[in-house]
Formats: C-alpha cells, structure tokens, sequence
C-alpha cells in the first residue's frame, strides 16, 4: 500500500516536473527567422480591416507610441508607401501599445497613409517574438520572411529597405 | 529512495525557478519607456537641467531617451 502511494507521488511529481519544463521552453522558443512564412494575420484578433496580401511584397512594422525610433520610422514608411505602393507594396503598421488613445496620438503627429493594425492582445507580438522596438518584416510574393530589421537606424536602415524592396517587386 | 525523492524535489524546485525567469518583453516596456521611470527625480532633474543649459549655453548628457525601452 505505502509503495504504491509514494509511486503515485512521484509519478505526480514527475508530471509536474515535466509540465514546468515543457513551460519554459515554450518560454525560450525560438523567434521567426528569413525564410520562414509569416503567420495568417488574419488568425490574432488584430484591430482594423487586414489587407489581402496574397501576391505582393509586405512590411510589417511593429512600433508603439513610446518607442522613440519607432517616430523617426513613419516618415521613412510612409515615404515608401508612396514610392513602392503602385509597385505592390503593401505596409502595414502592427501597434502594440497598452492603450489606443495613444496610438490615435501617435498617429496624429506622425500621418501614414498605410495599413494600421493594432494589436491589442499581444497575440501576434507573441508569436513573433521580436526582440526590440521597432522590427520590421519584409515579406516577399509568396508570403515568406525575406529580411528582417531590427531596430530602426535612419539613413541606413531605410537604403536597405528600398535595395530590398526594389529587388523584391522586379 | 529517500536520495530519489530528495532529487525529484530537487528537479521541482529547479524546473520552477526556470519557469520563474521571466523577462519584460520588448512590446511591454511602455511604463518602462515613460520619462518618469528615469533613475533619481525626474521632474527635478528636467528644471536642474534647463537652469543649467540656460545659463552655461549648452544641453543634453544627461540620461538617454526613453528611459530602457530597450529600443534598437
């Protein structure tokens, strides 16, 4: 009776063991990389009208109010989006800010003309797991990850930007 | 078998410290970007500062923007 019921709590307390460890290396799991398909954005509950990308090079631009690079950024997007977006670009901006009244302030000072998404939840940022504010994805046609920014570092970031996307819609 | 019970608490106790380190992602570090998160008295150091720029002609070089948002 006694070595049944301390099999029982081991066999308790290896389950728990098990459980925690799974959790933490859901936890560590590894972030999305080049190549990779970009997860449906249709599937995370996003704020506003998702745009169909079927066939066309896509940004996707995750940035917050707070985020200080993330207001040098919009400038250089929105100047794309106008350059590239006859061309088949899309853009779109994911927020990620706590509140939304924040982001409608952010958006006032900084216009785009681009696709703004909000991602409330967190679901999609999640997923992801970008590693700073901002981090952009540059899809290609087929809906893959062909380069990934991390950051946003002016002049530089932006030349990489239009050689990417140029190479991307030929 | 008191030596297996001994390492399965072990086990526990480790497999729950590793569930324990859990970092502010990059996305969540809005209060942690807000101006009043700087280290010291914020609103103290902004007055010292402009007294100071004032009257020496200069600015900046105290702090970073964004107080460790973690940004680039």
């Amino acid at each position: 009776m006694n070595t049944s019921s301390n099999k029982n709590n081991q066999a308790k307390l290896i389950t728990i063991v098990a459980v925690q460890l799974l959790g933490a290396f859901l936890a560590l799991a590894a972030p999305l990389k080049e190549g990779d398909p970009f997860p449906n954005l249709t599937q995370f509950g996003l704020e506003g009208v998702v745009p169909d990308i079927h066939g066309k090079v896509v940004i996707v631009d995750f940035f917050a109010s707070w985020c200080h690079p993330c207001q040098e950024s919009f400038p250089v997007m929105e100047e794309l989006y106008k350059q590239y977006a006859g061309k088949g670009l899309v853009i779109i901006a994911v927020n990620v800010d706590k509140n939304k009244a924040d982001m409608d302030d952010f958006l006032k000072t900084h216009p785009a003309s681009f696709v703004i998404l909000r991602d409330a939840s967190n679901k999609l940022v999640s997923q992801v797991k970008i590693p700073t504010m901002p981090s952009s994805f540059l899809l290609d046609r087929d809906g893959k990850i062909h380069a990934f920014h991390r950051g946003f570092k002016g002049d530089e970031t932006r030349k990489q930007y239009i050689g990417e996307i140029e190479a991307l819609l030929k | 078998m008191k030596t297996r019970h001994l390492l399965l608490l072990a086990l526990l106790a480790a497999s729950g410290l590793l569930t324990g380190c859990v970092n502010v992602q990059p996305w969540e570090r809005g209060n942690l970007a807000d101006p009043t998160m700087t280290a010291g008295n914020p609103l103290g150091n902004s007055m010292s500062e402009h007294m100071w720029f004032s009257r020496e002609a200069a600015s900046g070089g105290r702090g970073v923007g964004g107080g460790g948002c973690g940004c680039n």
